[in-house]
């Protein structure tokens, strides 16, 4: 198990650095750049901008300056909000994400599982088809319907939490945002633990264990365990997109995530900036696959990595 | 004396897409304390569902009325808790498949220590004492080593072998076994029975022996039930419905076995395949990097050569490597050696190369319900083969084409028009033998192809396979661990074993005169039950 994750780990090396060299090259392929406004610099400013920068230098020797800055940890300094760098920027701004994100995994994998594996125990009664009907629900309505409504209702009629704002992450301040991020989430789990169950449960080893008395409890904690396979499978890179922000959420509450870099980085050609932003969620996804393979072999005694 | 279990106007329905169907229609009998009781019938017969519903096990959509009392107690519409506290404890279960009947993602220690825990109130220390002794008596070896084994790790035998340590862990009064051994080899078939016989003596317990296998009824219970169709047919001591059956279906049961044989081959039939000193070896990957390999022959140096018109039985126990010798002459498997067909060299030939050579050259595999895709109609599963081999046809002339390699195998040409799923083991398997033969192969390999049917449709299967085979000159490669179907096929016979032949002859001088020891144990297995009883096994008085 050690020799799989060593190895894992030293096989994410090169897709990350493919990843990086990707996106340096296609960001550059977009026309602009982070010192072109609408009234246009003089020349000789502009030229002493882009040699600050190093952007006057081939694009290759860009690239491996890059690359060499980002051996030793430097991001580079965003070209857009001058005064920090981009590690500055994303340490502030991803505790703050990472945070709301952490929070709606932990309520879609307890909630969606535990709404699920109800339903599937109930199959085709009424309880069953609630949970259905709520499920489809959280996946069609979006996140820019649902937060304002969670909003006016309890931020505004109720008044029972602020609409808004980070407040150094106050728990009255987290709730809504978190609901909203984790509220499709926890439909899509209920969907696939519900589904992934109802076929355990018509497995043989489940009549094995009703032919052997272990009825009810024991049926819905082995049931749970393999319909549990599927959505841990899920949960990784879903796990990765929401610890790294969502734009939407943030936006509407105010929050200070790193959602927001990704577009405000690109609409800028803030190219340092997005470039970090996109290292970040790499390292993310790549954790997370990896964290995923290790517990599938916990889960699953018949995977083995070796 | 009260019966152990007592049946009565028992009548199952289930409800589906297609209506209603009625399963078991009014059935009662009863079993008394201590026998073994043999419920026997072909898939749908309904005598899996009789004792399902008598245990409270029915799919979701079935429903049952009537009575079936388990010492004066009724089961039927009993809460599933009052069940709970009865099965396990007074009634167990055994089931057909020990593959997949313990959850793969617990130790077999855990599963068996819930299952003493259930019943009775001992520590969890204890319970894991008490598992290794169960496992220790159903012939487990180093019992207490097992218990951190996870279901995978086991062999089918030794998992069916678990399945009986937890259906005897609190010495119930009725154990149904549901075809034990139906999914086993013929030599951990007899071990098994004799397993079971051996701890009814020491317990005392009443057996509902379901099986489709005679002989083993003969062998292992004194009174039977024969069903068809959800009814009772014929009722009554093994030995009367052995030697006089009552009933037209009871005689086509027993007559059930394949029979015949095949006719000669011409002396100048000339050679179709040779395959010599085939070689097929696995790489498992061992230690942190996978540098470490451990190889394992699955076929180790075996030689064998086919005329046209003649069939060579391919037999062996799981494991044998005899699939996979057959599947590396396709080159489904990767094998090294020599393979020439029609004077044609096959096995140094790339994927690309073979292609042309492949529409002469094809397969049947034993799974009728796995091998034929659920999403294509029958017409279009059968002359699938024609789009790539013969590309100049044209829809109708293909269309045309797969009829009639329908009606050869004896289907009506109109069911190509429908999908796989309307169709009956027996009849996919035709379907299956119906896409081989479109092409006009000249050599066709079996695998296993009647092992997943019941008796008298195997029995049908053979006829058309020897009739097709008369008709077209066709060799067949037939793959398979019944040897009274190999009998009823082959020309010749070559026993596997570890990846070797240990034996090849004429099949019936094979049949009739074993040489190598392994030949001798597989036909003892197989065919001595059809005479007499196995050792050990008291069928109830």
């Amino acid at each position: 198990m050690l020799g799989f994750v060593l190895r894992r780990f030293l096989s994410a090396i090169p897709t990350l650095f493919v990843v990086i060299t990707l996106s340096f090259f296609l960001m550059r392929l977009a026309p602009g750049g982070p010192f072109d406004l609408e009234r246009p610099l003089e020349a000789k400013i502009m030229e002493n901008l882009q040699r600050a920068y190093g952007l006057d230098l081939p694009l290759h020797e860009q690239y491996l300056r890059y690359l060499g800055n980002l051996l030793r940890g430097d991001l580079g300094p965003s070209f857009f909000m001058r005064d920090f760098s981009v590690a500055q920027i994303l340490m502030q701004g991803l505790p703050v994400s990472m945070a709301l994100g952490g929070g709606a995994i932990l309520l879609a994998l307890v909630l969606g599982a535990g709404l699920g594996a109800f339903a599937a125990m109930r199959q085709n009664t009424g309880a069953d088809h609630a949970v259905v009907g709520f499920a489809t629900a959280g996946v069609t309505i979006p996140n820019f319907v649902v937060a304002p409504v969670l909003q006016i209702v309890f931020g505004l009629t109720l008044a029972w939490l602020p609409v808004g704002g980070w407040n150094n992450g106050a728990l009255r301040n987290v709730i809504l945002p978190v609901i909203v991020l984790a509220l499709p989430q926890i439909a899509v789990v209920a969907r696939m633990t519900r589904a992934a169950m109802i076929e355990t449960l018509r497995a043989d080893h489940i009549r094995t264990l009703r032919s052997l008395g272990l009825g009810g409890r024991h049926v819905a904690e082995h049931g749970l365990r393999a319909a549990l396979l599927p959505v841990v499978s899920y949960l990784g890179p879903t796990a990765a997109a929401l610890l790294t922000g969502s734009v939407v959420v943030e936006t509407i509450f105010g929050l200070p995530g790193i959602g927001r870099y990704f577009v405000e980085g690109a609409l800028n050609r803030d190219y340092t900036l997005v470039m970090g932003t996109v290292v970040v969620v790499a390292v993310f996804v790549l954790v997370f696959n990896l964290i995923v393979d290790i517990l599938y072999a916990l889960l699953d005694p018949r995977v083995r990595y070796e | 004396m009260a019966p152990v279990l007592a049946i009565r106007d028992l009548d199952i329905r289930f409800r589906t897409g297609a209506g209603e169907l009625h399963a078991v229609k009014r059935v009662s009998f009863a079993i008394e304390k201590g026998e073994t009781l043999a419920i026997v019938g072909e898939s749908g017969s309904g005598k899996s569902q009789t004792m399902l519903a008598a245990l409270g096990l029915l799919a979701a959509n079935g429903g049952v009325t009537g009575s079936a009392k388990l010492n004066g107690i009724e089961l039927v519409g009993a809460s599933q808790s009052a069940l709970d506290e009865l099965r396990g404890r007074k009634v167990a279960m055994i089931f057909q498949e020990p593959m997949t009947s313990l959850d793969p993602l617990y130790t077999i220690g855990a599963q068996l220590v819930k299952v003493l825990r259930r019943h009775k109130p001992i520590s969890r220390v204890a319970a894991r004492e008490e598992a290794a002794a169960l496992l220790d008596r159903v012939r487990i070896p180093d019992a207490a080593a097992r218990l951190d084994s996870y279901p995978h790790e086991m062999s089918g035998g030794q998992r069916q072998r678990v399945m009986i340590a937890m259906a005897l862990a609190h010495g119930p009064d009725l154990l149904v076994a549901d075809e034990p051994t139906t999914a086993l080899d013929v030599t951990i078939q007899a071990e098994i029975l004799e397993l079971l016989g051996a701890l009814q003596r020491e317990l005392g317990m009443a057996i509902a022996f379901i099986t489709h296998d005679l002989g083993l009824v003969r062998r292992f219970a004194k009174r039977v039930i024969v069903m068809r169709g959800g009814e009772i047919v014929e009722h009554g001591a093994v030995a009367d419905i052995f030697s006089m059956p009552k009933h037209d279906y009871t005689k086509a049961l027993l007559d059930a076995e394949p029979a015949g044989r095949k006719a000669p081959v011409a002396a100048d039939a000339p050679i179709v395949l040779t395959a010599d000193d085939i070689r097929v070896e696995y790489e498992i990957l061992r230690g942190m990097f996978g540098r470490r390999t451990l190889m394992v022959k699955a076929v180790d140096g075996v030689s064998i050569a086919l005329r046209a018109g003649e069939t060579l039985g391919l037999v062996g126990e799981s494991g044998s490597g005899k699939s996979t010798l057959a599947r590396s002459i396709v080159r489904l498997a990767p094998a090294t050696g020599l393979v020439r067909f029609e004077d044609r060299a096959l096995l140094p030939l790339s994927k690309s190369e073979i292609r042309p050579i492949r529409k002469t050259l094809q397969m049947v595999f034993q799974d009728p319900y796995g091998s034929l895709s659920p999403r294509m109609s029958v017409g279009e599963i059968v002359s699938e083969g024609l789009r790539v081999h013969e590309p100049g046809l044209t829809a109708s002339q293909r269309d045309a084409r797969a009829a009639s390699a329908l009606e050869e195998v004896r289907l009506d040409p109109e069911m190509r028009r429908r999908f796989p799923h309307e169709f009956s083991g027996g009849q996919r398997q035709r379907i299956a033998i119906a896409r081989a033969i479109v092409l006009r192969p000249k050599l066709v390999i079996l695998d296993e192809p009647t092992s997943a049917l019941d008796r008298t449709i195997q029995k049908a299967i053979v006829e058309l396979l020897r009739d097709l085979q008369a008709r077209h000159g066709l060799a067949y490669l037939f793959v398979s661990h019944d040897l009274a179907t190999v009998r009823a096929m082959a020309d010749r016979i070559a026993v596997m074993k570890d990846g070797k032949i240990v034996e090849e002859g004429e099949t019936e001088s094979l049949l009739a005169n074993p040489r190598a020891d392994y030949t001798r144990r597989l036909l003892a297995a197989a065919f001595t039950g059809k005479v007499e009883r196995v050792k050990g096994i008291e069928p109830s008085s």
